[in-house]
């Protein structure tokens, strides 16, 4: 049963890498705007691309 | 979408609209953002939303001061020569069309290399490239898709200002602690003569007590911190008891630990901290697109236009000395107090008095600084710098100093004063009956009492039920600084209005037509005429007489400024303006007006009234039956008859009020023992609004900047006022009611700790039950009586 040892100091490494994640993603401002980022999401496939595609044949023209 | 609105901003187009690749639009500003968005195919912005935009703002040479390379310095936020980066505050950002086409920017102007939307906080931070475009070209290029930025003095000043995440970060490591540590009791519960349990308790117990210091000494350490302060201030706030409930339970898990007498209470300990700090999170509730804080700084442009030798330089408004010549551009705000050389003058001052009527000046009268130019170019004299402007001065009372007092009482520090003295009364009596009964446990009971009185659920009550019912009033568009605005709030017994823009609708002014009734074609005569002249009031008018004007133009037209119109069409003669350029008899010195004399007789006059705001006898009347109410007005006493009539007989009228005069008023009544409600929406109630115990401040579109207050109400919501008020007060009945709950529980947990038998477990299952049940117990009744009042 040594292994506990060993599957608690794994389980609480494990713990603590992600709090630190999370405690960095809060410092690099990552949930001060949480609205925008999904908007912006449906955005970019959907509406640039026609556009894009006139684009291109025009300066084909 | 029906064909007669505009397919740029959706408002009615009118009978003329302006028509383009088969589309109606409202104006030519509409359509020039159409065909620009056109133009770079960025059509796209339509099939978003429909009509998605605003009608953009005429802007010719309003920011020729972005040339000035000393304003661009300010405004940048970084400049390494190639690469800019700067940041707009644009109110008018309001659908996912805004963000799209403020993000795609980079197609409108080459230059731009980024553009990302913070659309919470209406923000567009734009990075550009300072060889292919300048700030000025960005900022006229925006302005001109309908999204004009707000640039002001203050934003120069304080930028960057970091969010403070200390709370975050805190709470963060109290339930990452919390969670971890319940995992790491949990085999303990269970009393089990385990041996694997046995062999490994040492290290469990080793790791929560690692765990659980940085929850006590970065977490918690706020409680200490005000704890300590309020005890040095002879206050035994709430902290006092949370601070020695956190360092008993600390202390005495530690020696078990180490002396292997027990497992200690390192869960309940994060626990109690995780709940305390969650409730503190709750508590605050920050609306991102508004400030309270703003003062005349963020009003004012950062810019003007000043003339020296007959050339047009833009200096910053500090650098404006007195005797200097300013330039005022149509829409541009007078920053600082003047005398008027040339233009025609008509100032609108709803931004000082909420007044929206413009006021006629001529030159050679004092215009005060805050007033916006409503009718073409004028030029001034600077007779003040602008920090001794009549109206900025205001902001040199000491109230505007005055920083946050640390020792104001709150409801919970009232109870807390009684609870402190009570649990360490019972501590020591109980300590000294166990050193005679049983000497060995007079250790732990003591310890026991002050862990179990400490009165987590007690301070959790009014944080949620404060953030709550904060939350609810934002919702339905009061939106208060802070949870302690609300028990303020609770506390007054006297309401101040302002009247013009606060219990008057600025947007809405009433014309009525007094004297010897016009004919059919007198009236289409003066719209004729009316149509010809570019004066607000003229405006107004215009659109307040309803018939058709004549096609034709009239055949003579004089406009002298300051004065009015001598004009003729269809052979009548007419003379429209001031009473004494028509030679009225009645003079009514105190109300705008219009006089009109046609073939020289006089016909009449039309008066201009704000209108007072739906529903103000009702809200006067249920506010009067509760509080004292007073109207505190700039203006002069002409219509206190009539608001006798339509308001109830009780309300004290003060009038020709200056901006300190106000103050002074609210000071007083404080002296004498009252809490004292502000409800005001101009500059110049600043002073009473700030000097006042909660101040209230009325707009008419939240968005557009009010002046430092305690809330901000829209005004559409201005009959749920009293329904407010009521739910503030029934929040701290509530709240109350609530100690008396925890109080209970507390008295539970003072049983098994006077007995001597508080173990680990109860302390863990007792203390989170009773914040969980205060929390839901706080948050479905606020929500009730919410919902019971305002809807």
């Amino acid at each position: 049963m040594e292994v506990v040892y060993i599957t608690i100091g794994v389980s609480i490494i494990v713990a603590v890498f992600f709090f630190i994640l999370f405690i960095k993603s809060v410092k690099s401002g990552q949930y001060e705007d949480i609205y925008t980022p999904s908007v912006r999401m449906l955005f970019d496939d959907e509406l640039v691309t026609p556009n894009k595609k006139e684009n291109t044949e025009k300066s084909t023209k | 979408m029906s064909l007669k609105n505009c397919f740029h901003c959706g408002t009615d187009c009118g009978k003329k609209p302006v028509e383009f690749n088969d589309k109606n639009f409202c104006c030519n500003g509409c359509k020039t953002v159409y065909e620009i968005l056109n133009v770079n195919e960025l059509t796209c912005y339509y099939d978003l939303q429909a009509t998605p935009g605003t009608i953009p703002s005429d802007i010719k040479g309003k920011y020729n001061y972005l040339e000035n390379v000393q304003i661009i310095e300010k405004l940048l936020e970084f400049n390494d020569g190639h690469t800019a980066v700067v940041e707009f505050f644009i109110p008018s950002i309001h659908c996912s069309s805004c963000i799209w086409v403020l993000e795609n920017l980079s197609k409108l102007n080459e230059g731009v290399t980024t553009s990302i939307v913070n659309f919470p906080k209406k923000l567009v931070r734009i990075t550009f490239k300072t060889k292919k475009t300048s700030l000025k070209q960005l900022v006229e290029l925006i302005s001109s898709i309908g999204y004009e930025p707000y640039i002001s003095l203050e934003d120069s000043e304080i930028r960057n200002k970091k969010e403070d995440k200390t709370l975050i970060y805190q709470l963060s490591i109290a339930a990452f602690a919390f969670g971890n540590i319940m995992l790491l009791s949990f085999p303990e519960y269970f009393e089990v003569d385990d041996y694997w349990l046995e062999k490994y308790k040492y290290l469990f117990r080793l790791l929560m007590f690692v765990m659980v210091i940085p929850v006590v000494f970065y977490s918690g350490k706020d409680y200490f911190i005000s704890a300590y302060k309020g005890l040095r201030h002879k206050i035994l706030n709430i902290d006092v008891p949370i601070a020695l409930g956190i360092s008993v339970l600390f202390i005495r898990s530690s020696i078990e630990i180490f002396f292997d007498i027990g497992s200690g209470f390192f869960d309940s300990l994060s626990g109690l901290i995780f709940f305390l700090l969650l409730g503190k999170f709750f508590q605050q509730k920050t609306y991102n697109f508004l400030s309270f804080e703003r003062d005349y700084k963020s009003y004012f442009p950062i810019a003007v236009t000043s003339i020296i030798n007959n050339k047009e330089t833009n200096i910053q408004v500090k650098d404006v000395k007195k005797g200097d010549r300013l330039l005022i551009r149509n829409e541009e705000l007078i920053p600082v107090d003047g005398i008027l050389i040339n233009g025609n003058a008509a100032i609108d001052y709803s931004f000082v008095t909420g007044e929206s009527i413009p006021v006629i000046k001529m030159s050679g009268d004092k215009l005060f600084a805050g007033g916006k130019q409503t009718s073409g170019a004028i030029e001034m004299e600077v007779i003040s710098s602008i920090s001794q402007s009549y109206l900025t001065q205001l902001w040199s009372n000491d109230v505007f100093n005055k920083s946050e007092d640390i020792t104001i009482k709150n409801i919970t520090d009232n109870i807390s004063k009684y609870f402190t003295i009570a649990i360490l009364t019972i501590a020591l009596f109980a300590g000294i009956f166990w050193y005679f009964y049983n000497a060995s446990m007079a250790f732990n009971v003591v310890t026991a009492v002050l862990i179990i009185a400490c009165p987590c659920a007690l301070a959790l009550s009014a944080p949620f039920a404060f953030g709550n019912i904060l939350r609810i009033f934002g919702y339905k568009k009061l939106y208060l600084k802070n949870a302690e605005t609300i028990e303020n709030i609770s506390k007054i017994d006297t309401i101040i209005f302002d009247k013009t823009g606060t219990i008057t609708s600025s947007n809405k002014t009433k014309l009525s037509y007094l004297g010897t009734e016009l004919t059919f074609e007198e009236k289409s005569g003066l719209k004729s005429i009316l149509r010809a002249s570019n004066h607000p009031l003229s405006r107004s008018l215009y659109k307040f007489i309803a018939i058709d004007s004549y096609t034709e133009k009239p055949s003579e037209f004089t406009e002298i400024l300051g004065k009015g119109i001598i004009s003729t069409i269809h052979d009548m003669n007419f003379i429209l303006g001031s009473s004494n350029f028509v030679e009225a008899k009645t003079i009514n010195a105190n109300e705008t007006s219009i006089h009109i004399k046609i073939n020289g007789s006089y016909k009449g006059y039309y008066i201009f009234k704000n209108s007072y705001r739906d529903g103000i006898t009702k809200v006067f009347e249920s506010l009067s039956k509760k509080y004292k109410l007073v109207i505190l007005s700039g203006d002069n006493e002409g219509e206190q008859a009539f608001l006798e009539n339509l308001l109830p007989k009780s309300i004290q009228y003060q009038f020709n009020q200056k901006p300190e005069n106000k103050l002074d008023f609210i000071k007083n009544l404080q002296e004498r023992g009252a809490k004292v409600m502000m409800i005001g929406d101009g500059l110049n109630d600043a002073g009473a609004l700030a000097q006042s115990n909660v101040g209230i401040s009325i707009s008419e579109n939240v968005n557009v900047f009010s002046p430092a207050c305690d809330g901000i109400l829209d005004a559409k919501l201005f009959i749920k006022l009293p329904k407010f008020l009521e739910i503030s007060n029934k929040t701290i009945k509530i709240i109350k009611a609530s100690f008396v709950l925890s109080l209970c529980y507390n008295i539970v947990g003072m049983y098994y700790a006077l007995n001597g038998i508080l173990t680990p477990v109860v302390a863990a299952i007792l203390m989170p039950l009773s914040s969980i049940s205060i929390v839901i117990f706080v948050t479905i009744l606020t929500n009730w009586i919410a919902k019971k009042d305002l809807i």
